[in-house]
């Protein structure tokens, strides 16, 4: 199972849900499940960066993940 | 894993291969394109922070002989556009489209009204006078807090909080952002300390010495090319083509050389008023905006009120963490409220935190990227809390921030566990900095602070050449702000082994390379650089399989060492090495030139993290600050040209310092900004400032070959800490807000 955390805007989608579990093997089959259960969250998705076992991503799409694998969505940064 | 590795090039100090150009006047900035028949745009501004337009009639101004096009709002495609901005906090493609030239409402003083083409300086801005524009003035909204109420006057009437369920009414609040973990009330209640202040920030200008400037010349067809002064031309092509309705394959964008940026060129500003001009002119078109013209219509960074709450133990453990930051957006939302959230707490290990951020509108400028946006403020008011915790403790603030320091491992107050990071060994080097150990000079005040950036990959794209006697052609489309193309050539020549001498980079437009986003983000060396290193890559495997081919070997058989191909360990071949050169020469027989390329979207790019103190002393008759010694002390990850992240390091904090002790816009009550000229608006010069020491310090960043972590942003956030620390402990009472400015603290002073 891959640990999912939710940034605090997809929250607001979820009604508080925070963290879930998902048995999935890459990033686009995570994206795919999130937005199955809440159709809203694909737009907050597409705006995301996330990090995956700590590495952050501002553009994932397919990456494989590994049982035990921590995701954390987080606002994308770009800098200046 | 980059580990400890002895390079031949990478850490060499050659100078920059622009050096020479600039310094003989050679170089081309974006004022200095000319172009046979050129005409010269200026612009018309408001001059009312809020007002709505009823109306704007350019025909006198166009009836003037020399006047060539005249243009407003009702110029531009009409509907709403869709997509984002690059840079930090761009904002929507649409707000951007109306701050280039106001269409129904203006909202800050000098917002674009119209523009016109005339064939001299002086004409065009005789033909501005000419421009009839009336307004329906408006009250301004000009404090940040103040705006924050629900009854305040709307900077814009359409603007709505974004939240997930849509407000009932509209708001000056674009934005809100929220991290918390743990429980506040447990983590207050366990500590021995608690200190509670406001602070504030002024807004700032990023200060670059060259003006924004461009040239565009477009045909019948509508296509054509501009030469601007930019950090991204790529992004700035997509942005001009989208508000004009245009292809951006009928447009060509050339990154001219650039004198600063640091964040405020990620921005248009007048490409897209030139381009239009000079379709309708049929002539190319020129536009340089003045000293004054930059301060009232570019930049700046955000002002911003925050309330900062910390509670520690006796040992220096914190125990909680609240804050709430309002962020002057300006006129359009887009102020960086969410990395000010994300790096307020982020070198620390906190178990129970709560900060709460807003984008709020206002009638000032639109506010854009300046090198690690939103962390100077935040982190200036955290460190601030910090350093009086550690006074109330009577603990040395090195170790007070020892005792909660973030390592690999610790998760990050925004979510991912950190990867490998420098921080504690940026607090040992400076524990240890002679400059720390020696006593405070008397009557100064030591500050310390620390500082933080994420840093970011992003897309890239890179092409390298091997000419005919195996020198190295390099192609990239990152504009070259601090000296990238140096470390290009470096991680070219380290790659491939050969000389430094014998590569050159050159900055491709448009038309020449693959997309790069902007040069920003502490990005440029950390992801163009890696798309050099995998073209450098590319191309050896291409060398490897012409010496196969020309030795009768297999390619595997063959390996590449010190810029040559050489048989490999055990395989039982009589033959000389072919170095670089050599297989050049014979390129044409063992299958045309050799070239690679490569692009990606670098990801993984390191935190960087710096400690930085100084000895202030303020002089209590004047109010006046002397900066005694100031010392930086950065995580590059690996440096690949060691000056030149000193020299970051060492500008960054002169802009901090900057910021921290004189640096602020001020506004009259119509919301008219007073000092829109350096004379005015001061910022720091050579004889301001003691020689700032630095220390390099290098955690290597796993995801890059060299281990890179970006540096050009981080070296800005800790110099507004240090400065108020130093200058509170010098005058033993807390000072809150920024900038320190001679009569500010003489009122402090005088009580």
């Amino acid at each position: 199972m891959v640990r999912v955390v939710l940034s605090s805007s997809m929250a607001e989608l979820t009604g508080g849900v925070r963290e879930v579990e998902l048995a999935v093997g890459n990033y686009r089959e995570l994206t795919l499940t999130l937005c199955e259960r809440w159709p809203q969250m694909a737009a907050l998705i597409e705006r995301s960066a996330v990090a995956i076992d700590g590495q952050i991503y501002q553009d994932a799409f397919a990456e494989a993940l590994a049982s035990g694998s921590e995701v954390f969505f987080m606002p994308r940064i770009e800098g200046g | 894993m980059a580990e400890a590795v002895d390079y031949k090039q990478i850490g060499t100090t050659p100078v920059r291969p622009d050096g020479f150009d600039k310094v003989t006047g050679r170089a081309q900035f974006g004022a200095d394109v000319n172009l046979p028949n050129m005409i010269h745009g200026k612009v018309l501004r408001s001059p009312h922070a809020h007002a709505r337009i009823k109306s704007v009639d350019v025909s006198a101004a166009l009836a003037m002989p020399g006047v060539y096009a005249a243009i407003s709002g009702a110029d531009f495609p009409g509907g709403r556009l869709e997509g984002e901005a690059g840079g930090e906090g761009g904002g929507t493609m649409d707000d951007v489209a109306k701050n280039v030239m106001a269409r129904n409402k203006v909202l800050y003083h000098g917002h674009a009204v119209a523009a016109v083409a005339a064939s001299t300086v002086r004409l065009a801005e005789q033909a501005l006078e000419a421009i009839k524009v009336e307004y329906e003035v408006l009250d301004p909204i000009l404090d940040v807090v103040a705006a924050m109420d629900p009854a305040a006057t709307l900077v814009n009437e359409e603007n709505y909080t974004a939240l997930p369920e849509k407000p009932e009414s509209p708001s000056n609040i674009a934005n809100v952002g929220r991290l918390e973990r743990g429980n506040l009330d447990e983590g207050f209640m366990a500590a021995d300390v608690v200190v509670e202040r406001e602070f504030t920030c002024p807004m700032a200008h990023q200060g670059y010495i060259e003006p924004h400037a461009c040239i565009a010349s477009i045909d019948e067809r509508g296509r054509g090319t501009v030469w601007c002064s930019t950090q991204g031309h790529f992004e700035h092509r997509a942005a001009t083509s989208k508000m004009l309705g245009k292809n951006m394959a009928d447009l060509k964008f050339v990154a001219t050389e650039i004198g600063g940026g640091f964040g405020g060129k990620t921005v248009v500003y007048l490409e897209p008023l030139a381009t239009l001009l000079s379709e309708k002119s049929g002539r190319p078109v020129k536009m340089t905006m003045s000293r004054e013209e930059v301060f009232r219509a570019t930049g700046p960074s955000s002002a911003t009120v925050a309330r900062v709450k910390v509670g520690l133990r006796k040992d220096g453990t914190i125990t909680a963490a609240q804050s709430w930051i309002a962020f002057e957006a300006g006129a359009f939302a887009g102020a960086p409220y969410m990395p000010g959230a994300m790096s307020i707490y982020a070198p620390y290990e906190i178990e129970n935190f709560l900060v709460e951020t807003f984008d709020v509108l206002v009638n000032k400028p639109k506010v854009a990227a300046y090198r690690a946006p939103g962390a100077p403020q935040a982190m200036h008011a955290f460190e601030c809390a910090l350093d009086e915790a550690a006074q109330l403790l009577d603990m040395d603030p090195i170790d007070l921030r020892m005792v909660n320091a973030a390592d690999e491992g610790t998760q990050s107050p925004y979510g991912p566990k950190f990867p490998p990071i420098g921080f504690k060994a940026c607090l040992q080097a400076a524990k240890k900095h002679p400059n720390y150990t020696k006593p405070v000079p008397e009557g100064a005040g030591r500050g310390v602070a620390v500082g933080f950036w994420f840093n970011v990959g992003m897309q890239s794209s890179a092409e390298v050449n091997i000419n005919e006697n195996g020198s190295v052609m390099i192609i990239e489309g990152s504009p070259d702000i601090g000296g990238s193309r140096a470390s290009m050539c470096l991680m070219a020549a380290e790659t491939l082994g050969i000389d430094y001498d014998d590569v050159r980079a050159q900055v491709g437009d448009t038309e020449s390379t693959g997309f790069c986003n902007v040069t920003g983000g502490s990005r440029t060396t950390f992801a163009t650089g890696m798309a050099v290193t995998q073209a450098c890559e590319a191309v050896i495997a291409d060398c490897k399989r012409r010496a196969a081919m020309t030795w009768g070997l297999d390619e595997d058989q063959v390996e590449w060492e010190d810029g040559q191909a050489i048989p490999g360990p055990g395989v039982n071949a009589d033959v000389k090495p072919l170095s670089l050169a050599e297989l050049a020469r014979k390129a044409g027989k063992t299958g045309g030139p050799i070239t690679a390329r490569a692009s990606l979207n670098a990801q993984g790019a390191g935190a960087a993290f710096s400690v930085n103190f100084g000895d202030l002393r303020v002089d209590r008759e004047t109010g006046k600050v002397d900066v005694l010694s100031y010392t930086a002390i950065q995580d590059a990850g690996k440096a690949i040209h060691p000056a030149y992240v000193e020299g970051q390091m060492q500008g960054g904090a002169a802009q901090g310092i900057g910021w921290a002790l004189n640096e602020e816009y001020i506004f009259d009550d119509k919301g008219v900004l007073e000092n829109a000229g350096f004379l005015d608006y001061r910022i720091p010069v050579a004889s301001d400032l003691p020689m700032i020491d630095t220390e390099i310090v290098e955690v290597p960043n796993p995801s890059h070959p060299f281990g890179v972590r970006g540096v050009g942003e981080t070296p800005i956030v800790a110099p507004l800490g240090v400065c108020a620390n130093a200058v509170s402990r010098s005058l033993d009472m807390r000072i809150t807000d920024l900038p320190m400015s001679p009569p500010r603290l003489l009122e402090a002073i005088e009580g």
